[in-house]
């Protein structure tokens, strides 16, 4: 990247782009986006990698090619052109799945389509992406991106050992806690407990960042 | 940049160029993956096909081991006639019900190394929410069931959609679809539970009552259509 010679790659500015969104700028906990998705998919830990990579490699696309031609898009359209773009994305990620991971595919079912609605992704290019250079655009994708994924393997690894008693669809709590009267927590396989769950977590972090403390 | 980016007369132009070269993208992708996607489709019909006899197959075996097991494939016509021409494995009930109601009977038959056969239905019917479909196996005598598959696009999970887990598909195994003096009964998905001496009920899902019915009905109006197809091939 010929223009961005002057600044090391990965300079404190660029770092910063990947880190804030993991925690002071989180898209789920801070800001409150992609929500919806969030506790559709977290019953089982692979449908949320599966769902984290495919939203990760759909911001960061988006936002540079975005960034590529933030110069040449008229301003009155940029909103149609940013959605074409991440509806060909998405729909690309979606044939994707189909012809590679079948079974994962079919569980996502109509939540992969719906990434073109999530709110992150929108978010970004409007925020980022329409003014700023293609590998800073890219790290902002990768961090979004990244700072999705994360609460959603969260909720999803409770969920799941709570909920079915598996994580990653192999069973880890043993036959004999069964025995002695233990139950799998069937309310964890349903969408309220992701939201609880996304809740415990904002007030875990809450209660640990100090700049998200409101006064 | 010498030009006006927001004239009008460049805004339509980049948006033609953007949906001729977005369009050809998406269509590229699409083509090339297909087959990729037919064969995975396929595969999972096989598996679904197999796992009503009791071998459960990685999709990757599931074409081998198809063909290997299913020597002979039967359609039959809705008042229960063979029909020839027509491949079962192609016959797509699903399309056919939708459409007004089914019009092609297919059967798979499985033959064991031990020479055993077992006689594979498929079916669809009507749950809560949306299809339900499955495979019924029946042992040589064309009498018992040796087996069942369901499986849901849309229900309820944790109730309707409990129609694919084991608990509810094993009991369906051993139970018989005509009673002592040959008369026609199906097997049906009882509320309340079935009882343990009952030759021809399996037990409900509680909260899953409208697809524990679509399954009974399911079952018992396909089975009907190859009664004489049964009681002619009985041995």
């Amino acid at each position: 990247m010929s223009t961005t010679a002057a600044e090391p790659l990965f300079s404190k500015k660029n770092k910063k782009l990947l880190s804030d969104p993991l925690n002071d700028n989180n898209p789920i906990t801070v800001q409150v986006l992609g929500i919806c998705s969030a506790l559709a998919i977290t019953v089982q830990l692979k449908q949320a990698v599966v769902m984290a990579l495919s939203v990760i490699a759909v911001v960061a696309c988006s936002n540079v090619i975005i960034s590529l031609i933030r110069n040449m898009v008229p301003n009155r359209v940029r909103i149609i052109v940013q959605l074409v773009i991440v509806a060909a994305l998405v729909i690309l990620v979606d044939q994707i799945l189909k012809a590679f991971v079948y079974d994962v595919s079919k569980q996502l079912s109509v939540f992969v389509g719906l990434i073109i609605t999530n709110c992150i992704v929108m978010g970004r290019l409007e925020a980022f992406a329409l003014g700023n250079k293609p590998w800073p655009s890219f790290l902002d994708g990768i961090g979004n991106g990244l700072g999705y994924g994360v609460i959603l393997v969260i909720v999803a690894f409770f969920r799941e050992l709570l909920g079915s008693g598996k994580i990653w669809g192999f069973k880890l709590i043993p036959n004999s806690f069964y025995e002695a009267g233990y139950f799998n927590n069937g309310l964890m396989i349903l969408p309220p407990m992701a939201l609880i769950t996304v809740g415990i977590i904002i007030w875990v972090q809450r209660s640990r960042n100090k700049k998200l403390i409101e006064k | 940049m010498s030009f006006d980016v927001n004239s009008n007369k460049y805004t339509f132009i980049f948006s033609a160029i953007m949906v001729v070269v977005v369009a050809a993208l998406l269509a590229f992708a699409a083509e090339s993956l297909k087959p990729m996607q037919q064969k995975n489709i396929r595969s999972e019909k096989m598996q679904n096909i197999l796992s009503s006899v009791g071998i459960e197959v990685e999709a990757a075996q599931a074409e081998e081991t198809f063909n290997k097991f299913i020597t002979e494939q039967v359609v039959l016509d809705h008042s229960g006639n063979e029909k020839a021409g027509t491949v079962a494995f192609n016959v797509d009930i699903l399309k056919e019900y939708k459409s007004g109601g089914q019009q092609n009977f297919p059967i798979f038959i499985y033959t064991a190394e031990s020479g055993e056969k077992k006689y594979i239905i498929p079916m669809v019917g009507k749950g809560l929410w949306g299809p339900i479909w499955g495979y019924v196996a029946l042992d040589g005598d064309l009498n018992t069931v040796a087996g069942a598959s369901f499986d849901h696009k849309s229900e309820t999970p944790g109730l309707g959609a409990e129609i694919k887990e084991k608990w509810f598909q094993t009991p369906f195994k051993g139970k018989k679809i005509f009673d002592a003096s040959g008369n026609y009964v199906s097997v049906k998905v009882i509320k309340g539970g079935a009882g343990e001496n009952n030759e021809h009920g399996v037990d409900a899902i509680s909260g899953g009552t409208i697809t524990s019915v679509g399954v009974s009905e399911m079952v018992e109006r396909t089975l009907k259509t190859y009664e004489n197809y049964f009681k002619s091939n009985k041995n």
